[in-house]
Formats: structure tokens, C-alpha cells, sequence
């Protein structure tokens, strides 16, 4: 039994598939010299022909994985800020995802999008705070939101073997996590939610670092309120399936979910509920506020970030 | 439903074989544009007349295993790099039997069994995938070169810089092409490129050279030499193809009457026809153009021929792997 690091793993993850496959490659800004943490040592390990640093071209360099994809490579692009998905939006959405389609199925485009470091760090302010992963899934791209270490690794090396481009979000808060683990973590197949804790009161669905947290709110209601928590994991496949069987246990919803309010990850889970008539109380989310930038100073940073104060309310309101 | 007919390898080794695919695109062309007009292509198309010289000069310095990125204005280039004319008359008209099963349409036309990684709707686009797709060539032990096509317009895109500098650092085995028609979309490139497009490619130490783009000769040269030194080790070479489009940026523009461009200026560069030029060289032109009008006649018969894509089938081929529909909504 070992402890096993959140930022280890995505490494562990990387050094895996590159030793599996020696199609898979890395590339990004600062990978040989592993800046991010994700990449550390594997320079050394594998040359400055698969881990390649690049110039300050994130255009360049996300399309330039695409065409090494389309002669038969399976490059791991990392992306050290969010918000840099902003400006490769065309080259993730409008050229890697749609090729296949365009092309009538000629091609497959086995890109991985890692970003380390999503969401909040204290400090960080308006440019690298987002974490957009609503944006992919919206587009279609297959969105990838581990919150453990064990599952870290397994979605990661799930996301180099897969065929289509993902997006892989690390969000900041989880990467100081650590866990227990025995031997390599296998492999966790996309669109596989996870039940963290069982219950029957009302479910609640959290991504990424916000799992610990609904956890811990879990725990402190136990005796007032039979709280089950559900880790989707993969946010696009979404497990459906895992959602439905939870409701039907529970017929209540809170969504928690790091990211804006307004046509985001947890208004479509709501959307869905409502729709399929799985519910017999008003469901709830807890986010940040619509069209949410965060501001500068701590204090306003973690205002507009979902709290577990908000989540406990919300988990009461819904069960009264 | 039969097979396409067979589409021979293009043979553009000898001025007859780089006339006869000009001869091609040509009419091609001229019949796409007829087609638009009757309705048969949905949303119109980007004609290459006029252009023709550049795709054949720069395709016949390549071989079969190289491979091309393309442009919305894209028919000339994957007809060059050997696509069969039914199947791309097929995929603008939106047949299951298209290149891309009428997925892709005129902006997307691709065959990638040919090295054609596709025509690109967004301008510039194709840059940084084709220095990408040579890189990885190489690292697999294969002496493959790239062949990537943009208009002036794309001269002004932040990725085409990009990819530029990413050749230059990488020594990617890449050939920019620069097809300089003088307008972006009616933006005269006087009015929109700071410098020039060879000033581009020299801030990143990638040789460049100009070539009178209607001459499918001087073309070829000119490609030739960059594509044996890219081949060789030598990293990315640029052309700038002084050229010139017969008709408007898009289809769309005839139903406009949009006026950017004087009747004289128009004539003028007709008079400097590449197809024009060549001809009085090709003894056996007649016979060409018969055979090239009898090969576009039964592409054409055979396209329309084809049956139009089950609507079922409209969420196929998003992804390689799944994921599954979500129940309950469709497809």
C-alpha cells in the first residue's frame, strides 16, 4: 500500500501509456522541464523527441498534435492554464473534434487535452481561474473531470487509448490530494460515474474537487439527512445510466459544480431529471454565480466559488 | 449502385499530363458551377477557375505518399493529389457516395488514402496540422513531405505565423503555398498584408520564393526544388503563387453583383489564362480535352446517379469510439 499524490498520478499515467505505446508523445510549454508537475522527468526518460517543448504558440502546437494524430501519433498536449482553452477553442472544437465527421469517418483524431491546475488558485484572478469544461461538453468533445488520485490515473490513461480528442480537467483544489492505493489503479472506462457514498434522501452530484467536499458535508448531515454522493467522472459520456438508478433511489437532485451558473454542467443535469420526471422535489445547484470572473483578492475569489455552507442548505431545502 | 469509375493515378510528370489535370479542374469546375446554378449543390461552392496552375505545378512535384492541407477553395488541390472526380462531384451534390459520404461537402473534401488531409473552412487552419502531420512522418522513419495550401487572406491569421515558426524550429518537412488571387474574399491584399508574404516567411528563416502562378511550369520548377529539400532534411520551403481567381470568392457572390473588381481588371488577368498558355505546347490537345469532357460526363451521370444519405444515419461518424446517445433523445 502506497500513497499514491493526484499530480503523481497524472505522471504515473503519462509514463504508463508513453512505456505502452510508443506512438503517444507529450508536448506543451515547459514539459521537459515538467513546470506543471505532470510531466516532470519524463524528458529524461523518453528524449526531447517525445516530450517536446514548445514555443508560446498554443494554435500552433494544439493543431500541430492533430496533424501528428492524423499520421498515426497519440500526443498529450498540456495546457498550464485554463483559460488558454479560450484561445485553442477553434483548434480543439472546430478542427480536432469535427474532423472525423467531416471527413465521413476517414479519420480518428487520438489527441489527449490535459490541464492541469483548472479552477481557482488563490491568487490567480480573472485570466486563470475558469474551468470550462461546460464548454466541451456542450460542443461534444469527450470531457474528462477526475476527482481522485486512483481515478487521475485511470482516466487519464483511458483518455490516451482513446480514439476521439478529450479534454482532461485536473482541477487546482484536488491536485494536493493523496490516496491510498495498491499496485497500478486500472484503468476507469469514460463515461463510468462512480457512487461515492450510498443514500436515500437525496443525491448529490459534485465534479471534481467538489467531491470532497460534498463528502464532508455528507458526513456532517448524517444523522438529519441520508445524503448520496455520485462522481460522474467523465462529464461527457455522462453515465446516465448511474444517474437515473440514483434518483429513482432518492427523487431528489443538488448539482455541485465549479463552474458558472447560466447553460452550465448543472443546468443540463437538472434539465435532464426534470425531463424525465425522476424528481418530487425542485432540484438545486450550487455554483458560481452567472458569468462569473473571479476577482483578485482571496476573499472575493472564494465568494463566488460554491461553498459547502451553500451545498448543506441547498441538500435541506431539497429534502423538506 | 456501381462503383465510381476508376480514377487513374494523375500523371502530371509531362506538360501533356499537368494540361490534362488543368483540363480537369477547368471543367470541373465550370460544371460545379453549373450545378450550384440548377440547385443540385447546396450552398454554393468557391470556384478554383483561374487557379489551376497552382495545384497542378505544386502536385506534380509531389509523390503518392505526400500529403496535401487544403483551402475552402479546395476542388483544384484534391483533384490534383489523384481524387476521383465522381466521388467529389458526388460529395458537393451530398451523396453516401461522396469522398466524405456527404459529410464534408465542397469546404471539407478529403481523401485521405491520397495523403489529402482535407479542404479547411476556416482560413489558415490547415497550417499547423500539416507541420504536425510531417513531424510525426518523420519521426516514423518515412520521407514524406507536406504540401500546404492558404490564399493571401491567411497571411493575416495568428496560426499560419505560428506554424510557420514551428516549421522553421522543427525543420518540418512542410511546403507552405501561398496562393496570392490578390483578394480576401474583396479585401484587396494591398489593402490587408502588411509587408509581404515573402517578408513573412523570411522573419522565420523559411526560404521563400515567388513564382508567376499562372504557369504551371514555373510552378512546378518551383515546388520541385522545395520539395526535395524539405525530403532531404532541409526543412520548410515557402512559394508565393501570384495568381488570379476567373470568378467570384464564392457563389454567392454572382446573386450580390458585388462590383470590388473592375471588367478590365478581370480581363486582363484572363488573357494570361494557364490553360491558354500551355496549350499551343500540347499537340494532342484536342484529344485531351475530348477525353477529359467524356470523363467529367460520366462522373456527372454517376453522381447524380447516386443515392442521397438515409437521415438516419445524420449522428454517424462523430466519434471513433461512442459514446452511446443518451436514452430518450435522438439520434
Amino acid at each position: 500500500m502506497t500513497w499514491l499524490s493526484y499530480t503523481k498520478a497524472l505522471n504515473r499515467a503519462l509514463a504508463d501509456s508513453m512505456a505502452a505505446d510508443p506512438a503517444v508523445c507529450v508536448l506543451g510549454e515547459d514539459v521537459g522541464a515538467g513546470l506543471a508537475g505532470p510531466t516532470l522527468g519524463l524528458q529524461k526518460r523518453f528524449g526531447p523527441d517525445r516530450v517536446l517543448d514548445m514555443p508560446l504558440s498554443e494554435q500552433a502546437f494544439t493543431s500541430f498534435a492533430v496533424g501528428a494524430a492524423l499520421s498515426g501519433m497519440r500526443p498529450v498536449v498540456e495546457f498550464q492554464i485554463p483559460s488558454l482553452l479560450f484561445l485553442v477553442f477553434e483548434q480543439i472544437v472546430n478542427q480536432a473534434h469535427k474532423f472525423r465527421l467531416m471527413t465521413g469517418g476517414q479519420v480518428r483524431v487520438p489527441v489527449t487535452f490535459v490541464v492541469p491546475g483548472s479552477g481557482s488558485r488563490a491568487g490567480w484572478a480573472g485570466q486563470h481561474s475558469d474551468h470550462p469544461y461546460g464548454l466541451f461538453v456542450h460542443a461534444g468533445v469527450k470531457t474528462v473531470v477526475p476527482a481522485a488520485p486512483a481515478d487521475a490515473y485511470g482516466l487519464l490513461r483511458a483518455a490516451v487509448e482513446d480514439d476521439d480528442p478529450v479534454v482532461l480537467f485536473a482541477p487546482a483544489a484536488a491536485m494536493g490530494l493523496r490516496e491510498d492505493v495498491t499496485g497500478p489503479p486500472p484503468p476507469v472506462p469514460l463515461g463510468s460515474a462512480r457512487l461515492r457514498r450510498p443514500g436515500t434522501d437525496v443525491t448529490v452530484v459534485a465534479v471534481g474537487h467538489l467531491v470532497a467536499e460534498a463528502l464532508a458535508v455528507a458526513d456532517d448531515l448524517a444523522g438529519e439527512v441520508s445524503v448520496e454522493v455520485l462522481d460522474p467522472r467523465t462529464l461527457h459520456p455522462f453515465d446516465w445510466d448511474a444517474l437515473r438508478g440514483s434518483l429513482r433511489r432518492t427523487r431528489r437532485l443538488v448539482v455541485y459544480d465549479d463552474a458558472n451558473r447560466g447553460c452550465g454542467f448543472a443546468a443540463e443535469l437538472l434539465a435532464a431529471a426534470a425531463e424525465e420526471g425522476l424528481l418530487q422535489a425542485p432540484p438545486r445547484r450550487v455554483t458560481r454565480p452567472d458569468g462569473a470572473v473571479l476577482p483578485f483578492a482571496p476573499e472575493l475569489d472564494r465568494a463566488l466559488q460554491p461553498q459547502p455552507d451553500q451545498l448543506r442548505e441547498a441538500v435541506r431545502a431539497a429534502v423538506r | 449502385m456501381t462503383a465510381a469509375p476508376p480514377a487513374p493515378p494523375p500523371d502530371l510528370g509531362t506538360p501533356a499530363g499537368r494540361y490534362r489535370m488543368m483540363r480537369l479542374i477547368r471543367e470541373f469546375d465550370t460544371l460545379a458551377l453549373e450545378w450550384e446554378r440548377a440547385g443540385e449543390i447546396p450552398g454554393g461552392i468557391h470556384p478554383y477557375l483561374g487557379q489551376e496552375a497552382v495545384a497542378v505545378g505544386v502536385c506534380a512535384a509531389l509523390a503518392p505518399g505526400d500529403q496535401l492541407t487544403s483551402t475552402h477553395r479546395g476542388h483544384g488541390h484534391v483533384l490534383a493529389k489523384g481524387a476521383d472526380p465522381a466521388r467529389l462531384l458526388a460529395e458537393l451534390a451530398g451523396r453516401e457516395a461522396g469522398l466524405n459520404r456527404g459529410r464534408g461537402g465542397s469546404m471539407h473534401a478529403a481523401d485521405v488514402s491520397l495523403g489529402i488531409l482535407g479542404a479547411n473552412g476556416m482560413v489558415g487552419a490547415g497550417a499547423a496540422v500539416a507541420v504536425g502531420a510531417a513531424w510525426a512522418a518523420r519521426r516514423f522513419g518515412r520521407d514524406t513531405v507536406v504540401a500546404c495550401f492558404f490564399g493571401d487572406g491567411a497571411l493575416n491569421q495568428g496560426v499560419l505565423l505560428e506554424a510557420l515558426n514551428l516549421a522553421s524550429v522543427r525543420r518540418a518537412p512542410v511546403v507552405f503555398v501561398c496562393e496570392n488571387n490578390g483578394y480576401a474574399t474583396t479585401l484587396p491584399a494591398a489593402a490587408a498584408v502588411g509587408g509581404s508574404a515573402l517578408g513573412r516567411a523570411a522573419a522565420f528563416a523559411v526560404p521563400a520564393v515567388a513564382v508567376d502562378g499562372m504557369d504551371a511550369d514555373a510552378v512546378h520548377r518551383a515546388a520541385a526544388e522545395a520539395v526535395a529539400r524539405a525530403r532531404s532534411g532541409g526543412g520548410p520551403g515557402f512559394l508565393e503563387c501570384r495568381t488570379y481567381r476567373f470568378e467570384g470568392h464564392h457563389t454567392m457572390e454572382r446573386r450580390l453583383r458585388l462590383t470590388y473588381r473592375s471588367e478590365q481588371e478581370v480581363a486582363l488577368w484572363r488573357t494570361r489564362d494557364p490553360l491558354d498558355r500551355l496549350r499551343p505546347r500540347i499537340p494532342e490537345a484536342d484529344r485531351i480535352d475530348a477525353e477529359v469532357a467524356g470523363r467529367l460526363r460520366a462522373a456527372a451521370a454517376w453522381a447524380l446517379a447516386a443515392p442521397r444519405p438515409d437521415p438516419a444515419g445524420a449522428g454517424d461518424f462523430l466519434y471513433a469510439v461512442g459514446p452511446p446517445a443518451r436514452p430518450g433523445v435522438s439520434p
